[in-house]
Order: C-alpha cells, then structure tokens, then sequence
C-alpha cells in the first residue's frame, strides 16, 4: 500500500527537480523586474524584497517603448498575412500534386542563415531609400514566415482527404474553388499552428530589424538590446522589458498550446 | 458568352494550378533569398569596401585567400563547431532523459509539456540578456550558488576559457525542451508490441532501451539533432546580445563574424567570403536531412 505512493511522490519530486530549472530564469527576471536597483545590486542576491512597478513605469513612460511593441506586431502580422496569401497555395499545391523538389526549396530557404541574405539586402535596400521602411522590415520578415506557414500547412493538407475535394469536383466545381470553398475552412487548425508560430518567430527576430530598421520602425528586440549597450545598465528596467517582450508570445502559447507543439516537433516527427 | 470566357479561364487556371498556386511564393523566395545568395556569392570574389568609396574591383579568388589565412577566421570556425557539439550534444543526452522519465501519463503532463514549450518561444535576445544578469560577476546569482557549494567564482562571459560554454549554456535551457517534446511525439506514437513480448522475455529496463526504444525512436532523434546543430550554427542572437564576440574575439562564431565585417566593418568582399563558408555548412547540413528523410521514408 506504502510502494505506490512512494513512488508517486519520488516522481513528483523528479519532476519537480526538472521543471525548477527551465522556470527559474523566467521567475528570476520576473522578480527581478519588481526590484529596486538597490535589490538587484545587493549581494547576496536577495530573494525577499518589497515588489514595485516602478521599473514597468520607466520603460513604457521614457522610452519609446510602446511604439517599439506596435512596431513589431504591425510588422508580424503584415509579414504572417501576406505569407498566408502567398503560402496557402502553395502547400496545397505541394500536398496534392508531391512536389518534393518545391518542398526541400522551402525547406532550404527556413534553414539558410538569414544573414547570407541580408548583407544584399542591405545594399538594395539603402539605393532603393527604403531603409528603416516598414516595407522593408515586412519583406524580410516574410521570408520568416513564409516558410514555416508552406511547411506546416503543407504537412497539413496532406492530412486532409481528398474525396472532400473530388466530390465537389465531380459536382462541376473547380479544383481552385473546392481550395477555397472546402479544404480553407477545414484547414482551420493547420492555419491556426502556422500563424501562430510564425508571429512568434517573427516577433523575437533580431538580426533583421537590427540591420534594416532605425528609430522609425524599431522593433522590440532591437529597443531591448540598446537599452544594455548604453553605458550603466539599468537592470530593473531592462528586466521589465524583458518580460514585456515576451509576454505576448508566452501568452499565444498557453492559448494556442496543443498547436504550437504540434508545429514545434512536426518538423521531425513523421506528420 | 461571358460565362464561357469566364468558365475557360478557371479552366484556365484549374490546369495550370500545379504552376500558379506555388508561383507567388516561389517568385518571392527567389527574388528575396536566392538572388541576393547569388549577389553574395558574386561580391565574395570581389574586394569591395562600402566605406571606401572605390568601386568595386573584381579580384577572384584573393579574399579567400585573406581569409583563410587570418587566424580569426579559423579560430571562429572552430569555435562555430566547438560550440554546436557542445550545445547539441548535451541537448540531445538531457532531452532524452527527460522525455523518458514523462513518457508515461500522470496529472500536470499538461502543465509540464506548456513549461517545457516557454524557452522555445521566449524572445532569444531577452534570454540572452537575463543570463547576463545571472552570470554577472559582482551581482550574479550564478557566482552566488558557486560560492554557495564553497566553489570559487567564475568570471563566465567576461573570461575566454568560460565564454564559450557559458553560451552554450544559454543554447542548452532554450533548445533541450525542443529536443524533449519532439522525442515525447516520437515515443507516444510507438507501438507497444515489441515492449510486451521483451518483458515478456524477461528483458531488463536497460535492455529495452537500448534494444527497443532507441532504435525506434532513431529516425525522429537523428532528424531533430540535424535540425538542431543547423540552427546552432546559426547561432547569432544570443552571443551578439550577451558578448557581442568578445571578450576580444573569444565568443565569435562565423555568423557573428561575417555580421562584424558587413555592418560594422563594411567589408563586403570579405564578408561575402565568411558568409559562402557558412552557407555551405549550412547547405551541407540541409541535404544530409533531405537525404536522411528520403532514405527513412519520412
């Protein structure tokens, strides 16, 4: 009778010994985002202290850090809308007709390193005068999101069957209507996994806007990592904008959990 | 007659939509990423300077000969490897022992997969920045628990000899979960024969793993460790945040390298050399994949 529960609790215990390190970075900026400069520099490190929002106030108060965060989500829902436009097609194209040479070409393109790309880019885009434009830092986001959105939704069509979309073609309709009459509305899921994931990855890019953007259209990461470089480092406030970046993608993962592991480990696993 | 000419361009259309529904996306992906990788892959034979003002001179093969030459480039090649087996072995080893131990059903699994899917999608510059604070070494709780164990300090990012595991570190809490939750789906769609008629034998747990569920699960692990090291490769945004390289030229990796010499250096000749070299392990690492999922019929 004692055995079960024993083990049960052991589990609980190892579970636990895993879990602690994969959260405590999270809760240590959190806490340290409520701290005083005085908490945070104190030594030893001080696990008790009287919590504040003043940090929050600082960032969002100073510096222009509300135009940042409208920045970034303007730019990733632009770049994940026009990837929807252009990519649905697309992997339904590669699910029905295998075009596994299309698909590795997608597939290279999400795994080429974004800056063999951008040095070109930077060059175009400074004698097109489209510099720290919102066009440019939506082009290149695309090329973030387009991939992930043909990959995952490819994998998903094929999961879909294709009786649905013959039936309404023997009834007189065409393929192109069946796509958008059937198969889209049932995509719905697929199409959740794929924007979802896609905004994510786009909202934490750095590389892109670091190079392409300047005060205009500053994107979060980029307002993030100059709060650091200027000389003393203000860590409460750092933290704070620590937390503030990532709030939003931590949130659309407890809302959208089941797709977003999905999309995370489709990649490998047959799906 | 309207609706005949309407009727003949979807049908138009329905017979060339193996060609019209990928075109939009193809044309983008080749006018945004393969010609500029064509573009780059040009200027490396060139010595072209952006801030000197010359134009550009066609020089053949003369950077590549700089650049293997200089010790930086292939200290930061080294380094570049150094730093993926690192990360990308330790991920793999601690991710299979955790998919391991919460392969099997109890209470919080929900809770427990939503905090290994955090990291993952936690912001890497942020990341980059809170492990600063960390491993700081006046303030930082890492020196703090060292001391703590009656170890010695460390000076972690600050010194050449820890850098370079102190971001792996960093690469190994964002991207083991990965590992994990990918080894998680490969376990769970198992069947569960083989396991039966091993226990039935009388196997041990050891031997089961060995002989059974490794095997098994091989083609998802190889397919997710090659996934892996390629974007460990990559590896910018964490080492950019929280050593910009340094200290000196101790942290740079290729991909910090060639974004040195493009934007701060402007030496795009140069540059464009480090980048064809990263492109082609990148490259190399990519058709492996093809090749791994064509011959497991993935």
């Amino acid at each position: 009778m004692h055995a079960p529960i024993l083990k049960k609790l052991l589990f609980g215990l190892v579970i636990i010994l895993v879990m602690v390190p994969v959260m405590f970075p999270f809760l240590w900026m959190l806490a340290s985002s409520m701290k005083t400069q005085v908490d945070i520099v104190a030594w030893p490190p001080r696990l008790l202290f009287s919590p504040t929002l003043q940090n929050y106030e600082r960032v969002f108060r100073e510096q222009n850090f509300l135009k940042y965060f409208i920045n970034s989500a303007v730019i990733g829902i632009s770049a994940v809308a026009m990837s929807l436009i252009m990519g649905l097609p697309a992997a339904y194209s590669i699910a029905r007709f295998q075009q596994r040479r299309l698909s590795i070409f997608i597939l290279i393109a999400r795994l080429m390193p974004g800056i063999s790309f951008l040095m070109p880019w930077y060059i175009i885009f400074s004698r097109l005068n489209l510099m720290d434009s919102y066009v440019a830092l939506i082009l290149s986001h695309m090329l973030i999101t387009l991939p992930i959105i043909v990959w995952i939704m490819a994998s998903y069509f094929e999961t879909i069957p294709i009786e649905m979309e013959e039936s309404a073609m023997v009834d007189g309709a065409t393929r192109q209507h069946a796509f958008l009459a059937i198969v889209l509305p049932i995509a719905g899921p697929g199409i959740v996994t794929s924007v979802t994931l896609s905004f994510i990855f786009s909202w934490n890019n750095f590389m892109f806007s670091q190079v392409l953007s300047m005060e205009k259209t500053r994107t979060l990461p980029i307002a993030i990592y100059n709060f650091v470089s200027y000389a003393e480092v203000d860590w409460g406030a750092v933290m704070a904008a620590a937390v503030a970046i990532m709030a939003p993608a931590i949130i659309l993962t407890m809302i959208f959990q089941k797709y977003v592991v999905k999309g995370l480990t489709m990649g490998a696993v047959k799906g | 007659m309207d609706r005949d000419v309407h009727r003949g361009a979807g049908h138009y259309i329905e017979k060339n939509l193996h060609i019209l529904f990928p075109l939009p996306a193809v044309t983008f992906v080749v006018v945004m990423m393969l010609f500029p990788v064509l573009y780059t892959f040009f200027l490396s034979f060139t010595n072209w300077n952006l801030t000197s003002g010359q134009p550009l001179s066609i020089v053949l093969l003369r950077s590549y000969q700089r650049i293997l030459r200089e010790p930086r480039f292939t200290a930061a090649l080294g380094r570049t490897f150094s730093f993926t087996l690192m990360a990308v072995s330790v991920e793999t080893v601690l991710g299979m022992i955790i998919a391991l131990i919460l392969n099997r059903e109890f209470r919080a699994k929900g809770l427990v997969k939503l905090i290994l899917l955090l990291p993952l999608v936690a912001t890497p510059v942020a990341i980059g920045i809170v492990f600063n604070l960390f491993y700081d070494p006046t303030i930082g709780l890492a020196n703090f628990i060292l001391t703590r164990f009656g170890l010695p300090k460390l000076a972690w990012t600050g010194s050449a000899s820890t850098v370079i595991p102190s971001l792996a570190l960093v690469d190994i809490w964002q991207w083991t979960p990965m590992i994990t939750l990918i080894l998680l789906a490969g376990l769970a769609s198992l069947s569960s024969e083989p396991y039966e008629s091993a226990r039935v034998d009388g196997a041990t747990e050891w031997q089961i793993f060995w002989r059974i569920t490794l095997p098994m699960v091989m083609p998802t692990l190889l397919t997710a460790l090659i996934l892996r090291s390629i974007d460990a490769l990559k590896t910018f945004d964490i080492i950019y945040a929280m050593t910009g390289g340094g200290p000196g030229y101790a942290s740079e990796t290729l991909n910090v390298m060639a974004f040195k010499y493009s934007f701060e250096y402007f030496r795009m000749g140069q540059a464009s050399v480090i980048l064809v070299f990263l492109f082609l392990l990148v490259l190399m690492m990519s058709l492996v994949i093809v090749r791994l999922r064509k011959s497991l019929e993935l």
